[in-house]
């Protein structure tokens, strides 16, 4: 599904992601944890296409296509979904009208007709349902005004959607109360396949209760420094960051 | 209700798709203007004595003026009068009994603009129909649903038509709201003016369709100088609408419009423009000079005036729709989208005085500059003595898509009584990258995106359309900053 090899990318001379590998395959999930600032949504952001970053070094295989050469519309409709750390507001632009266009030019791109009205009705309805999403929220405009839980619970709404197959999802559980978390958490459960594939960023060993994860990696100073099985996660909670930042510093010998 | 958005799937040509011009036998007067072409105008219309008589005021009184160059955001030529051609006509006999006796290639012309003048069309359709006066360059061609507004009352026609049919209320309301020598522009308009429409809603009628005034400039060289009058007597209610295309060339042309509106007592009249006259290349060579007066009067107690623009084609464009509030508790609305791209330059805004007590006004203005193109709102709100518990609540967005477009904002605000209430909101703002980015990771190209986030800041605006305007609005929106993003 997705294979990153030796990532080197950044932004105005500085380097931020600095060597990073990683493998997921079908109807994996990978999570990712590690302390602030260490590059996890420079790494989103540089899978999703954001102009600003530079890929300096590296190379990233998307179902087998090169994934650094294609336009950020176009890695969207092959089926790479983020979940945005910072949902964007855009006044006006109500989230069904919106959810319509893009489902329409992802289906566009894929040679196929615009979906029927009746059919978008349904799927909108399911979809609803699923993230349990108020019919009031998928009427407003995109994201605006929404508190900080409401704008993390229509990303998956979105990405429930969309339908992609592989789903980047940013700190999706922070700013949401203990019931809104395990609500997103069952839609992402519902949402799991064996041709969907997800990596769960995240700070939290709380999500990885509910969401159980293939593989825990944790991530410091651009690249993974360690990889284990879910229980990775819950020695990162008991002892905190330093004790991988020790191990490493152990490791190399300084 | 039908999807707004949907019209965003469609293909949309980046071209100014109305740009063809039509093979119509014409009928001309001389290039150039004088007192002989006033009168050659006034003959040809047939005029009586006293229409020719305020003609030649108005162009005696406009030799006396000097075209403005200097207090508008705007940077044009001086226009070379004896180079215009002041009447052009389709040849065609007078009074039509049938379509049938129509020009095939108007009648072309007109389904090549997407407007049906076969009323059966209209009145199979499942949408609410709409009255069609179609004017190409001087004259009005045909006038739809004449007999079933007839039996309300109602009077829908040429302007034409109306000085010969109705000249008692021509008489009494033509220069009402907008004298002859109120601007350069106007005064050449009352003296020149060729075709428009005319609506009469009497006492107590809510006109049950829209009425919809269509203008194309054909002939090469022409200016068009269309005069509006629209009368809603007491209790009366209308909503009209107007559409405007040109084709494409590479001179400038003129248009020199003026509009009035009366609302009496209780009366109610809702005015929607989408205005879409050819706006130039991508050089800035052509375009249409659109130069337009356009006035409403609340004259008495409880009426209402509102006039909705949406603005996209010109290469200049200088218009500011206004209201004189004077009947007590009176309402006078603005509702403007304006976008400029490329070479064009817009300074456009309204007027609300306040003179009547109670009398409120509300505006709302969007404007939307792109590429190397000015976008100013000129707005004057005017709060006269004795206007006791005047309100005005006004809204001036501007939204800049690239970094070598200008905005500019000029709010004129008069209090002359201490009671007013007078807020004035005003915000600049350019479409995110971050915006931008959030889309095209759903799927959505750039170009779709700006279109799509362009709506969504107009909404406000374009709620205040009828459906299908709204949705003819939505797609000039997107043809108009097609390439605007890099
Ligand atoms: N646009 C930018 N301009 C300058 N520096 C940036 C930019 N984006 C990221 N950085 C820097 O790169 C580093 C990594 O940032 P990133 O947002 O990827 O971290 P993160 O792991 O997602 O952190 P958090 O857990 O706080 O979300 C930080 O030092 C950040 O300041
Ligand atoms: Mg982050």
């Amino acid at each position: 599904m997705l294979t990153i090899k030796n990532l080197h990318a950044g932004i105005s001379e500085k380097e931020i992601l600095k060597g990073f590998n990683l493998e997921v395959k079908a109807g994996e999930v990978h999570a990712i944890m590690g302390p602030n600032g260490s590059g996890k949504s420079t790494l989103s952001n540089v899978l999703a296409g954001k102009k600003e970053y530079e890929v300096t070094a590296g190379e990233v295989k998307f179902k087998g296509k090169d994934l650094l050469v294609m336009s950020p519309e176009d890695r969207a409709r092959e089926g790479l979904f983020l979940a945005f750390q910072y949902p964007i507001e855009i006044p006006g632009v109500s989230n069904i009208n919106f959810l319509k266009t893009a489902i329409n030019e992802i289906r566009a791109y894929k040679k196929m007709q615009p979906i029927d009205a009746k059919d978008f009705l349904k799927l909108v309805k399911e979809k609803q349902a699923l993230v349990e999403l108020q019919v009031t929220l998928a009427n407003r405009s995109v994201n605006e005004g929404f508190s900080g839980g409401e704008k993390k619970r229509n990303e998956i709404f979105q990405m429930a959607m969309l339908e992609p197959t592989l789903c980047i999802l940013d700190e999706t559980d922070s700013g949401l109360d203990i019931d809104a978390l395990r609500i997103v958490a069952n839609g992402v459960n519902k949402l799991r396949s064996k041709n969907r594939s997800f990596v769960v960023i995240t700070h939290y060993q709380r999500l990885l209760d509910y969401i159980i994860p293939d593989f825990v990696h944790v991530m410091y100073d651009g690249r993974i420094v360690k990889s284990g099985a879910k229980e990775l996660a819950l020695e990162l909670e008991k002892k905190g960051y330093d004790w991988v930042k020790e191990k490493l510093a152990v490791g190399s010998g300084q | 209700m039908a999807d707004k958005n949907e019209i965003l799937e469609e293909h949309i040509s980046s071209e100014y798709k109305y740009g063809w011009s039509s093979d119509i036998k014409m009928d001309s007067a001389p290039k150039g203007l004088s007192e002989d072409i006033v009168r050659f105008i006034s003959k040809k219309k047939n005029e009586p004595a006293w229409m020719l008589e305020w003609r030649l005021k108005a162009y005696r009184h406009w030799l006396t003026m000097k075209e403005p160059h200097d207090w508008a955001h705007l940077e044009y030529p001086k226009i070379n009068y004896q180079d215009i051609i002041f009447y052009a006509a389709p040849k065609q006999k007078k009074e039509l009994a049938s379509l049938d006796e129509v020009d095939p290639e108007l009648l072309k012309t007109f389904e090549k603009l997407g407007i049906s003048l076969e009323e059966q069309k209209r009145l199979s359709g499942v949408q609410s129909t709409i009255a069609v006066d179609a004017v190409i360059d001087s004259v009005s061609v045909k006038t739809t649903f004449k007999e079933t507004l007839s039996e309300k009352g109602i009077i829908f026609c040429s302007f034409s038509e109306a000085v010969q049919e109705h000249s008692e209320l021509i008489k009494k309301y033509m220069g009402s709201v907008v004298p002859y020598t109120d601007n350069y522009f106007a005064a050449l308009n009352s003296a020149v003016f060729t075709d428009g429409s005319f609506c009469y809603i009497p006492k107590g009628v809510r006109c049950p369709m829209e009425l919809s005034t269509y203008f194309r400039i054909n002939t090469a060289g022409t200016g068009q100088f269309e005069r509006t009058l629209i009368i809603a007597d007491e209790g009366a209610y209308v909503s009209y609408l107007e559409g405007c295309t040109a084709p494409q060339r590479d001179e400038n042309q003129l248009h020199a419009a003026v509009v009035e509106i009366v609302a009496h007592k209780n009366g109610e009249v809702k005015y929607s423009t989408v205005q879409n006259w050819y706006p130039g290349d991508k050089e800035g060579k052509g375009g249409i000079y659109n130069f337009v007066t356009k006035r409403g009067i609340c004259l008495e107690a409880n009426s209402k005036i509102s006039w909705t623009q949406v603005e996209t084609g010109s290469a200049i464009t200088w218009k500011y729709p206004s209201v004189i509030l004077k009947g007590d508790n009176s309402i006078g609305e603005f509702y403007s989208v304006a976008v400029t791209n490329n070479h064009q330059q817009a300074d456009t805004g309204t007027k609300m005085i306040h003179i009547g007590k109670n009398t409120r006004s509300t505006i709302v203005s969007k404007g939307i500059s792109a590429g190397v193109s000015n976008n100013s709102y000129r707005g004057l709100v005017r709060v006269s003595k004795g206007a006791t518990n005047a309100r005005n609540h006004s809204q001036c967005d501007s939204l800049l898509i690239g970094s070598t477009c200008g905005a500019h904002t000029f709010p004129y605000i008069e209090i002359k009584d201490k009671s007013a209430i007078v807020e004035h909101e005003a915000t600049t703002s350019k479409i995110g990258e971050d915006q931008i980015f959030y889309c095209n990771q759903r799927g959505i190209e750039t170009e779709k995106a700006v279109s799509l986030i362009v709506n969504g800041y107009c909404k406000e605006v374009l709620n205040q359309l009828p459906m299908e305007f709204a949705v003819e609005a939505q797609k000039l929106l997107a043809v108009s900053l097609e390439g605007s993003v890099g």
